[in-house]
C-alpha cells in the first residue's frame, strides 16, 4: 500500500491485487517480504513511467557524487566518533553509511510523484521533529507523556528484578505499548483517513465518468440530432423537449437516461418510453396505440426490449417516416405490431451476423415462451409481430373497477 | 347535390382555434375540394355552418366556447342533418375523441395524416363513410374491451381500462375487432382488405358498423368508460 507496489506488480503479472498483496503479507511474516517490497518498489516502474527507480539512480552521476560525497562525510564523522571510543556507533555503522547513500539516491531519482506521496506520509513525522510546527505544544505534551510511558514502562520492566511479581512486566509492556500508540497514534490515524479519502476520491471519479458517459449516449446525441436539423424548428423544439424530459427523470426522479429502465412502469408506459426514445435519438415518428394495460413483469420486460429493437430497427432502416407501433392487452396474451411503410428487406435473406434481428428479437420472444414473425418485402414494408401468451398471468382486469359497473 | 359531385369536390368547412393550421390544412387539400368557410370558434361555426350547409366539417375536438362535440349538437339542433363531420386533431384525450364521435362525427384523423390521405378521409365522409385512424380504432378496442370485461370485485380508485374478452357480452364481433386491430397497426383499407382478403366496401362497412355501435348502443356504459379514463 505504502508505495503502489502490490497494485503495479498484480498489473504487471496480471493478477488481483488483492493476491499479490496476501502474498507480500506471508512472505513478510516468513521474514523476506519487506525486503522484496522495497526491491520491487525500486525495480517496477511506477504506472504510466517508463522506467524505474533503480534505472534511473544508475543513469545519475550527479545523484551519485552526492551519496559518495555524504558516504565520506557520514564516514568521516564515525570515525572521528568512534575514536572517542563509543562502541556502539562503530558497530552499525557499516550498515548505516549504506542506507544513507542508498536513501539519498532513491530520493533524488524517484519521480515528483512518489517523492510527493513519501513526503506526505512521512509529514507526521517531520512535524513531530521540526520546532515550526503549528501544533508544537500539542506535539511537545504528546511527546512529554510518551517520555512518561515509556520511563514508567521501562521502570516497571526493571523493577522485574527485585520483586520477582509476575504482574509487573505485564502491565510494563502495557505502557510501553500505549506510549507508541500516544506517539505515533495520530500518524496512523492519518494514513487510515488518507486512505478513505483516496477511495472517496476514486469513487467520486468513477461517478463523473459514469456521468460523463451518459451525458454523452444522450445530451451530445442530442445536440448533434438539434445540429443536423436546425432546419427544422418544430422537430429542434420536439428533440429539446424529449432531451429535457429525460434529463430531468435522471436528475430528479433517479431514473436511468435512454436505459432499459422500466421497472414501476405500467405496460402502456412502457410502451409510451419505447416512443418517446425513439423518436429522440432516431428522428423518425413513431405513432403509439396501446390497448388494455397491465403490470410489467419480467417476461413483459423482455418483450418490452424486443419492441424496442424492432422500432429501433424501424427508424434506422426503413426509411419511412412514420412507425406504427399498436400494442394490446387482453386475457389471453399480449401482442405488439411494429410496422413501417419503408423499403423493406427479404427476410431469409438477413444474414446470421445481424445480431438485432435474430437475438435480441426472435430469440428473446423465444426465451420468454413467445414468439416473433417478420414479414417483409422489398418495397412493401415491414411488419414485425410479436406475441406472449399469458395463461397464468393475472391481467390488469383483476383490480378494474368492474364492480362499479352495475 | 350530386352523390358525384360530391364525391369528385366535396364542400368544405374549417373549424379550427388555430389560423396557420387552417391555412395549412387548406393548402393540403388544395384543389381536390371547395373551401366554403372557416371559423375559429364554436358559436360562428354552428351560424355558417348552418347556414351554407357544406358537405364535410373538418373540426378541431378542443376550442374556445366549446369543443367539438357542441359544435355537432349546435348544428344537428338547427338541422343541419346532411352535413358530415370529421374530427382532425393532434392528440386529445380519449373521452374526448369518443365524446366528438358520439356527437355525430363520422370519423377522427391526428392532424400527422398525410395530405393525399386527409383528401382521401375527406372524400370517404362524404361519401357517408366512417374514418377511423389508428387512435381511433385503439380507443373503440379498449372502450369495448372495457365494456366486455368480466364482472368483479376491484380498488375503486386503481382505475384502469380493463383489457379481457368476453364472448357473451362482445359488443363487436370478431371480423370488426380483426379490421378495428389492423387499423391499429397502421394499415390503410385497401391494404386491410388485401390482408384479410375481402373487399375495399366490406371494410368501409365493417368500419361504419363499428362507428354505429360507437354512437348508439351502450350510452351509458361508454360515458362510463371516458370517465374512468379520466382519471389516469
Amino acid at each position: 500500500m505504502l508505495g503502489g507496489v502490490c497494485g503495479a506488480l498484480a498489473r504487471r503479472i496480471h493478477k488481483d491485487p488483492t493476491v499479490v498483496r496476501v502474498a507480500f503479507v506471508v512472505f513478510a511474516l516468513v521474514g523476506f517480504g519487506v525486503t522484496v517490497y522495497v526491491l520491487a518498489w525500486l525495480f517496477v516502474p511506477l504506472e504510466g513511467e517508463p522506467d524505474n527507480i533503480a534505472s534511473r539512480a544508475i543513469a545519475d552521476p550527479r545523484g551519485i557524487a552526492v551519496a559518495i560525497a555524504l558516504l565520506t562525510v557520514v564516514g568521516l564523522a564515525l570515525v572521528i566518533v568512534s575514536a572517542f571510543g563509543v562502541s556502539w556507533v562503530s558497530s552499525m555503522s557499516s550498515s548505516l553509511l549504506i542506507a544513507v547513500a542508498g536513501l539519498v539516491l532513491v530520493w533524488r531519482d524517484s519521480s515528483p510523484r512518489e517523492q510527493e506521496q513519501v513526503r506526505h506520509v512521512l509529514r507526521p513525522v517531520a512535524d513531530l521533529l521540526s520546532v515550526s510546527s503549528p501544533s508544537r505544544r500539542a506535539i511537545a505534551f504528546r511527546l512529554l507523556l510518551a517520555a512518561g510511558l515509556f520511563v514508567g514502562g521501562l521502570v516497571a520492566l526493571l523493577a522485574h528484578h527485585q520483586t520477582g511479581v509476575s504482574l509487573r512486566p505485564l502491565a510494563g509492556l502495557l505502557l510501553v505499548m500505549a506510549g507508541v500508540v500516544v506517539l505515533f497514534g495520530p500518524w496512523w490515524l492519518r494514513l487510515a483517513r488518507d486512505l478513505v479519502g483516496e477511495r472517496q476520491a476514486r469513487a467520486r471519479a468513477e461517478e463523473r465518468e459514469e456521468m460523463a458517459i451518459r451525458l454523452h449516449d444522450s445530451v451530445l446525441q442530442t445536440l448533434a440530432l438539434i445540429q443536423r436539423k436546425s432546419g427544422d424548428p418544430v422537430e429542434v423544439v420536439r428533440l429539446a423537449r424529449a432531451q429535457e424530459r429525460e434529463l430531468r427523470a435522471w436528475l430528479f426522479e433517479d431514473k436511468a437516461i435512454g436505459s432499459s429502465d422500466v421497472d414501476d412502469l405500467l405496460f402502456s408506459e412502457a410502451v409510451r418510453r419505447i416512443q418517446q426514445e425513439v423518436e429522440a435519438t432516431h428522428g423518425a415518428k413513431v405513432e403509439i396505440v396501446v390497448v388494455g394495460d397491465c403490470e410489467l413483469d419480467e417476461a413483459l420486460r423482455g418483450m418490452i426490449a424486443a419492441g424496442r429493437e424492432a422500432t429501433v430497427n424501424a427508424a434506422k432502416w426503413s426509411g419511412a417516416e412514420v412507425i406504427s407501433l399498436f400494442a394490446e392487452v387482453d386475457g389471453s396474451g399480449v401482442s405488439m405490431f411494429v410496422r413501417d411503410t419503408g423499403v423493406g428487406f427479404v427476410v431469409d435473406g438477413v444474414p446470421e451476423d445481424r445480431k438485432g434481428l435474430s437475438d435480441s428479437i426472435r430469440g428473446r420472444m423465444a426465451r420468454l415462451g413467445g414468439e416473433a414473425r417478420i414479414r417483409s418485402a422489398p418495397g412493401a414494408g415491414t411488419e414485425v409481430a410479436l406475441a406472449l401468451p399469458r395463461g397464468s398471468q393475472p391481467s390488469r382486469s383483476a383490480q378494474s373497477p368492474a364492480g362499479r359497473r352495475g | 347535390m350530386s352523390a358525384d359531385r360530391t364525391a369528385a369536390r366535396p364542400r368544405v368547412f374549417l373549424v379550427d382555434d388555430h389560423a396557420l393550421f387552417r391555412a395549412g390544412v387548406k393548402a393540403e387539400l388544395g384543389d381536390h375540394v371547395e373551401i366554403v368557410g372557416e371559423a375559429d370558434e364554436a358559436g360562428a361555426a354552428v351560424e355558417l355552418i348552418s347556414e351554407r350547409l357544406p358537405d364535410v366539417v373538418l373540426l378541431d375536438v378542443h376550442m374556445p366556447g366549446g369543443g367539438g362535440a357542441a359544435v355537432v349538437e349546435g348544428v344537428r339542433r338547427v338541422g343541419g342533418d346532411g352535413v358530415r363531420f370529421l374530427a382532425l386533431s393532434v392528440s386529445d384525450a380519449p373521452e374526448d375523441v369518443i365524446g366528438v364521435i358520439r356527437a355525430g362525427a363520422r370519423g377522427y384523423v391526428t392532424k400527422t395524416i398525410s395530405g393525399p390521405e386527409l383528401v382521401d378521409a375527406v372524400r370517404r365522409v362524404a361519401g357517408g363513410d366512417a374514418v377511423f385512424s389508428p387512435r381511433l380504432a385503439g380507443f373503440v378496442l379498449d372502450a369495448f374491451a372495457e365494456l366486455s370485461a368480466p364482472g368483479g370485485g376491484g380498488a375503486a380508485g386503481a382505475a384502469l381500462p380493463a383489457p379481457s374478452f368476453d364472448p357473451e357480452l362482445d359488443q363487436l364481433t370478431a371480423r370488426e375487432r380483426e379490421v378495428l386491430r389492423l387499423i391499429a397497426r397502421g394499415y390503410s383499407y385497401k391494404e386491410l382488405a388485401q390482408e384479410l382478403s375481402i373487399s375495399v366496401k366490406t371494410v368501409e362497412s365493417h368500419v361504419s358498423a363499428v362507428l354505429r355501435k360507437l354512437q348508439l348502443s351502450t350510452r351509458h356504459q361508454l360515458t362510463r368508460w371516458a370517465a374512468e379514463r379520466r382519471l389516469d
